[in-house]
């Protein structure tokens, strides 16, 4: 089932189109990476999906039932260009936005503790936000948004300005909401992160959406059908003549006492008939297939879709 | 919330009525501080003054009789505070003398001295033209105008033109003071948040048009309780010190008169003798001045255009608040909002005395400048259409304007570092 659900939703501003009939299913439970270059709409989309802005045309699911005010409580946001209050202490600050999103005082009190002592920040409680450094600002803005528990979590680059070690830690912190069943948008430009943490994508791009999928399987999509062998073998010229129709051999690469060779086949073969090709002749000890990361399936869908359209 | 609990704020509420009164009280108390006894010698070449200067509990004249170097030495030699010299002249009658004096002396010596000498060669001349005292002092005549306002149904109400001015300049200064005050704190509150960045986060848990009222009812809250605050320690700190201090109040009349005196006895005037002596009358007067005033209705009135003219405005500055990205840049959209405010403020003099023309009322029906204008013309007496007519202009253009400042705040507060336009601005009022 889908915890959020758009239907060919639209928007613009005056003259400028920021998005163009977008539809997104993000499955309950999983961790949607919403992708695209600057500019291609994906803080217009979240806004819509936080009811700060409505949609021209479209509808928005929640749950199965058209988004109302009452389903904001439901989600946490954690947005790009973030911020709190200066001048307020960091406790009462969390507080004071936990209750807005419907937590009782209490309730919000003892959970902020939780989590104060969870990320070992006890002593922040009464400090002032300006005080406190970008880090830390960061992390008391992160907990704050998952403070009322919302089911739909929507973070917004929440990488930016952390150290390696607190990258872990949000990390960690997110797959364990999904864990729990939280479901997640997640938005950034941070591909290797995409492909640690996401489930499914969009790829926005120009107001429109031009990739979306499982993760795995856009990445199978992108396959260019390249494969690596390992052995410790080094000369297999003698084996190419031997190969059938449809195996190419591409280059060797070698390092330590392995040796990589590489080979492509064309799209009517599978790997196992690259396996089978090579057993009889030479020992392998590793075998897989060259998938395309995230960012080289960004950048050429980008460039592809930018001069597709400057063709036409 | 939040501000109430900003030290910026406990301060000025406590700091805001100490000045006040401390504006009222040290001047007064510093006066008292300084009259200790004052010891003046005279040097009388004419013989003519010195048994006129008569000690009293502040100063103190004692005539010397030698010449004026030896007199100086004297002086300085014995600590009194100043020496009077009245040089011998060929007239019969001296009109200049010199106050010697080891330190500053402050005016109240010099006036004293002054009046003292003036008196006598007045005396003296009145007596060289043979003209008893007594006739001069019964032909001064001091005038009184007792003004009676007759309303509709023939009664009379004793009006004083000047009670009903100063009351009106006064509630309109004020109104207009606090209204540009606390909606600049509006103002600024939008830009902090929107400068912050944590507007962003508030907009996902309750609408822009709930946080801007928010905003504007929370600094009207605030403003408003700072304000009664003030009036109450202002209030308790000059009576408590009044009932400390049980010569104050007499010291009050005697700095009134000081100060009546000062200007006009060093600008040389010779006629301040009738105003010094403070007809009585003048003081009941002022007291039916004011009770012909319905201060119920000023005070009522004074209420309800403050709200008015406070929401109007605060709505205005929020969204210009949410247009800019700092402050620097608010100039370009303050001008042309706080034009009809400075209007009412520039004709306020005309206002304030033909508070009946046709500009005056025309100003305070206008939504914009009726705030200030009106509460100058209340105390005058206002036809109740027109009081009405303003108020509910007033109240609708309040309305609408917050409206269209939702609408601007809605789109500007989620806009970052981008230079706006007015072209931007109405752009904005027509998205959906």
């Amino acid at each position: 089932m889908d915890l959020i659900r758009t239907e060919e939703i639209s928007k613009r501003y005056g003259n400028f189109v920021a998005l163009d009939h977008i539809s997104i299913s993000v499955p309950k439970g999983s961790i949607f990476g919403l992708l695209g270059p600057n500019g291609a709409g994906k803080t217009t989309f979240i806004r819509i999906i936080n009811q700060i802005i409505a949609p021209d045309h479209g509808t928005v699911l929640f749950n199965g039932e058209a988004l109302k005010p009452q389903h904001t409580d439901k989600i946490g946001y954690l947005p790009e260009e973030r911020g709190l209050y200066k001048k307020m202490k960091a406790g009462e600050q969390a507080i004071y936005l936990a209750r807005l999103k419907g937590v009782p005082q209490h309730e919000a009190v003892s959970r902020l503790k939780y989590w104060f002592k969870k990320f070992d920040i006890q002593n922040w409680w009464d400090k002032k936000v300006e005080e406190l450094s970008k880090g830390m600002q960061q992390k008391i803005q992160f907990i704050i948004t998952i403070l009322h528990r919302p089911e739909l979590l929507i973070f917004d680059e929440p990488f930016s300005g952390f150290d390696p070690i607190n990258v872990d830690l949000v990390k960690n912190e997110i797959l364990r909401l999904k864990d729990e069943g939280a479901s997640i948008i997640f938005s950034t430009h941070n591909m290797e992160s995409v492909e640690q943490l996401c489930d499914n994508i969009a790829l926005i791009h120009q107001s429109k959406v031009v990739l979306s999928g499982r993760v795995n399987e856009i990445k199978s999509q992108f396959s260019q059908n390249l494969f690596e062998i390992e052995s410790p073998q080094h000369d297999i010229n003698s084996i190419i003549p031997l190969l059938p129709q449809g195996i190419h051999y591409k280059n060797t690469e070698s390092n330590t006492s392995m040796y990589k060779h590489y080979f492509k086949l064309d799209t009517n073969l599978g790997h196992n008939d690259l396996l089978k090709s090579l057993l009889p002749y030479m020992p392998i000890v590793g075998f897989h297939e060259l998938l395309p990361s995230m960012h080289d399936i960004f950048v050429s869908t980008i460039q592809n879709g930018s001069l597709s359209e400057n063709q036409i | 919330m939040t501000r109430v609990k900003k030290k910026t704020f406990v301060i000025m509420t406590i700091l805001g009525p100490i000045l006040i009164a401390a504006l009222w009280i040290v001047p007064i108390y510093v006066s008292t501080l300084s009259q200790g006894m004052k010891t003046v010698e005279i040097l009388d070449e004419t013989g003519l003054f010195f048994d006129q200067f008569q000690s009293d509990e502040h100063i103190r004249f004692i005539p010397i009789f030698t010449d004026l170097e030896t007199a100086k030495k004297g002086l300085i030699a014995s600590g009194d505070d100043a020496l009077v010299y009245i040089p011998r002249t060929e007239l019969n009658v001296p009109v200049t003398a010199i106050l010697y004096s080891t330190s500053q002396t402050g005016m109240d010596i010099k006036t004293v001295v002054r009046e003292n000498l003036r008196k006598q060669v007045e005396a003296l001349k009145l007596k060289a033209k043979n003209i008893d005292p007594e006739i001069l002092t019964s032909i001064k005549t001091s005038i009184i105008i007792n003004s009676i306002k007759i309303d509709k149904d023939g009664l009379e109400v004793k009006s004083s033109e000047e009670i009903s001015l100063a009351l009106g300049l006064l509630s309109g200064l004020i109104i207009y003071m606090l209204i540009f005050m606390f909606s600049s704190q509006v103002m600024r509150g939008v830009i902090e948040e929107k400068a912050n960045r944590i507007v962003e986060v508030i907009v996902t848990s309750i609408k822009p048009f709930q946080l801007m009222m928010g905003k504007i009812i929370g600094v009207g809250l605030v403003g408003i309780t700072q304000f009664v605050l003030w009036i109450v320690f202002t209030a308790a700190i000059i009576f408590g010190f009044q009932i400390a201090h049980p010569t104050f109040k007499q010291n009050v009349a005697q700095i009134e008169n000081f100060t009546a005196t000062a200007p006009a006895s060093s600008a040389q005037s010779i006629n301040m003798n009738e105003e010094i002596t403070m007809d009585p009358n003048v003081f009941t007067q002022a007291f039916e001045g004011i009770q012909s005033v319905n201060i119920p209705l000023v005070l009522l009135t004074f209420i309800i255009f403050f709200l008015g003219g406070y929401l109007l405005y605060s709505a205005l500055f929020a969204a210009i608040g949410a247009a800019v990205d700092n402050e620097a840049d608010t100039q370009q959209f303050m001008l042309p909002v706080t034009i009809p405010l400075l209007i009412t403020i520039i004709l306020s003099g005309f206002v304030i005395n033909n508070p009946q023309s046709q500009l005056a009322v025309w100003l305070s029906i206008i939504p914009f400048t009726s705030p200030v204008s009106m509460m100058m013309r209340i105390p005058f007496g206002v036809p109740v259409w027109q009081l009405i007519l303003s108020i509910i202009l007033l109240v609708a253009t309040f309305i609408i304007c917050t409206w269209i400042a939702g609408k601007i705040y809605r789109t500007g507060i989620l806009l970052y570092g981008k230079k706006i336009t007015w072209a931007d601005v109405i752009k904005w009022i027509s998205i959906k």
